[in-house]
């Protein structure tokens, strides 16, 4: 398996008339997560994040892909 | 400034009957002659219903305001009458393209789907819809345009609304069955009902500009986050009608309107965008700040408020006048049966509550482009700049940049007005949905599905072998359903029967038909049920629920 870096949110049992309701129900589950944050709070709800997701995902192979993804062009 | 387009002036006049020792009494009154007032006006007058109409002014929209009209609000227009004009005069397009600095990083289609009569979106300045609708108006004998009709008192009561209005002859009052209340967002009539409406303010403010210019620009609506002429800002360029272009700049909070609005400020920036010497005229000018709310109920007995004193959001998705139109496609037809006795009071209470869902919707969707176009917190800035960063290289990303979710119309999935499925359908024409567009042959005329539904109940069953024998009966009840046949490319109705001729199997494909299949199709041209078979005891079942006569 290697990164899935097409769209891929999804809710199971939920029924979506358009293409972008799952896209824009994740961003603004991520955004609302870090409402009423301090800079340094959100930056270390982001760290555990990519932890948990991180473990989630468990393969070294895919994980090593999103890293090197996530550095390029910063 | 410039002037592409010369305001009418219309004259004042009183509504018949008014300001003399009599109350006159109307079946129904609409107070604001906007693009949402005159829908309502006119699928009223279409309908057979005399109505007034109050307006405080005594011309159309000042500046372009509205300008982007989605394909189910023209829809609703050809409904009406006025889609053709509106459509001729308009620049249609369908392609968003989204910049980040100076690349493009996303770009949408609205119709992927072409065999649809009208394109996803056109830009028109809102003064022409209103000048159509006035022109439109004129067709018939039954409506009364009162320009300088302000509207200073509103009293209602179980069985009228009693209106007081200002004139420049003086004061008179009138009563009236029923108000439709489009006074927009500020609504005067909501504050002197005591009436709340909440939500909240966005702390930011847009430099709004009307420009006419030569440019090759293709009509498709353009947006840059960040880009190199106006620095952390967002900018958004539409192309509208007479060679005049809508661009909005986002300045910020700590921006002052009033020296934004001066044209040595304006003209720079215009100018660091177009990057080039090219001549261009300012036309029309403001600074604007918005506000996304809704009232929590859109009738109040005898008061229905529709548009945007009903509901406002953020102009990111072109949500706020298409979906007062489509406030106006909900009611009339409710209000109508209502007003006949075919159909009892609690019908009115679904315009809210389908209208309030609508709202909702918008409200959602517009918040989220504003929360993404203009972020909050350093966090959400963060966020914002890394999506817009991998969406250069990857489709995930391009699919979470949220320039504006642009005006599509909402599924009525939860009202009580539709009839669950009993049979298995695939496919999005589920219950409460919007019908989608076909084309189609009607008597061997080209045509549209949706040209040839809507005003009225209709059974659509789809390759019949043989007439239902039922079909006289449904036609026959006080509410009536018109049966038609929809018929695969070279297929015959059975004798007597008015057929459409899916002729490139796009009914077929959308509505997922299998013959027998049947659809009962609401008078705005929702979907209030579906079966496999022809099954006339169910259709009754059907209308008496999409009509509270159940």
């Amino acid at each position: 398996m290697s990164l899935i870096t097409t769209p891929n949110f999804y809710k199971s049992g939920k029924r979506y008339f358009r293409d972008f309701s799952p896209n824009d129900d994740f961003y603004e589950l991520l955004i609302d997560t870090h409402r009423d944050l301090s800079d340094e709070q959100s930056n270390m709800v982001n760290a555990k994040l990519i932890l948990l997701l991180a473990n989630h995902i468990g393969d070294m192979d895919v994980l090593a892909e999103a890293l090197k993804a996530a550095r390029e062009d910063v | 400034m410039l002037k592409t387009y010369s305001y009418p002036k219309f004259d004042f006049r009183l509504p018949t009957g008014a300001g003399g020792s009599k109350v006159p009494r109307y079946p129904a009154v609409v107070v604001g002659a906007g693009p949402v007032g005159m829908a309502a006006a006119i699928d009223l007058a279409q309908q057979g219903v005399p109505v007034v109409i109050l307006d405080d002014d005594d011309t159309v929209s000042v500046g372009s305001r509205g300008v982007c009209y989605a394909k189910r609000a023209l829809e609703v227009l050809d409904r009406l009458g006025v889609g053709d004009p509106v459509v001729n005069k308009g620049v249609s397009w369908n392609v968003g393209r989204t910049f980040f600095q100076s690349q493009e990083v996303y770009n949408f289609n609205l119709k992927p789907n072409a065999d649809q009569k009208r394109p996803g979106m056109i830009n028109l300045q809102q003064y022409y819809l209103e000048e159509y609708e006035i022109e439109r108006l004129k067709a018939f004998d039954n409506v009364e345009l009162c320009w300088k009709n302000k509207v200073v008192g509103v009293e209602p009561a179980d069985d009228k609304v009693t209106v007081k209005v200002q004139t420049p002859d003086g004061f008179y009052t009138l009563e009236t069955d029923w108000l439709i209340v489009a006074d927009g967002a500020r609504s005067p009539i909501r504050s002197m009902l005591h009436l709340d409406i909440d939500g909240k303010i966005f702390m930011d403010r847009f430099l709004i500009a009307d420009v006419v210019m030569e440019a090759e620009f293709p009509p498709e609506r353009w947006f840059w986050f960040d880009p190199p002429f106006h620095p952390g800002q967002s900018v958004l360029l539409h192309r509208q009608s007479d060679n005049c272009w809508r661009i909005d700049f986002q300045l910020g909070w700590q921006a002052d309107p009033e020296e934004e609005k001066k044209p040595e400020n304006v003209i720079p920036r215009i100018k660091a965008m177009l990057g080039d010497d090219r001549p261009f005229e300012l036309e029309w000018v403001s600074v604007y700040t918005f506000q996304c709310r809704r009232m929590n109920e859109f009738r109040h007995g005898r008061v229905f408020f529709v548009g945007d004193c009903a509901h406002q959001v953020s102009p990111f998705g072109a949500r706020g006048a298409n979906s007062g139109i489509q406030d106006t496609d909900n009611l009339i037809w409710k209000l109508k049966l209502v007003m006949d006795g075919k159909a009892p009071e609690s019908l009115l209470d679904t315009y809210s509550a389908e209208r309030t869902w609508g709202a909702d919707e918008n409200l959602m969707n517009s918040t989220r482009s504003t929360d993404f176009i203009t972020p909050k917190s350093k966090t959400s800035l963060t966020f914002r700049n890394a999506t817009l960063n991998l969406a250069r290289k990857h489709s995930f990303a391009r699919a979470l940049v949220n320039s504006g979710r642009l005006s599509v119309p909402c599924f009525y999935t939860e009202s009580a007005l539709n009839t669950p499925d009993r049979d298995a359908f695939a496919g999005d024409m589920v219950p409460g949905a919007p019908m989608d567009d076909a084309s189609i042959t009607v008597a061997g005329q080209d045509s549209w599905l949706l040209d040839n539904v809507g005003n009225k109940f209709v059974a659509l069953v789809y390759a019949p072998d043989q007439a239902p024998t039922a079909a006289a009966e449904l036609a026959g009840l006080p509410i009536p359903v018109t049966t038609i046949a929809v018929v695969p490319a070279g297929g015959k109705a059975p004798q007597g029967m008015t057929a459409f001729e899916d002729v490139r199997g796009t009914f077929a494909k959308t509505y997922d038909a299998k013959p027998g299949s049947t659809w009962l199709v609401r008078p705005d041209q929702h979907v209030a049920a579906r079966w496999r078979s022809f099954d006339a005891a169910a259709i009754r079942a059907a209308l008496a629920r999409a009509t509270c006569n159940a």
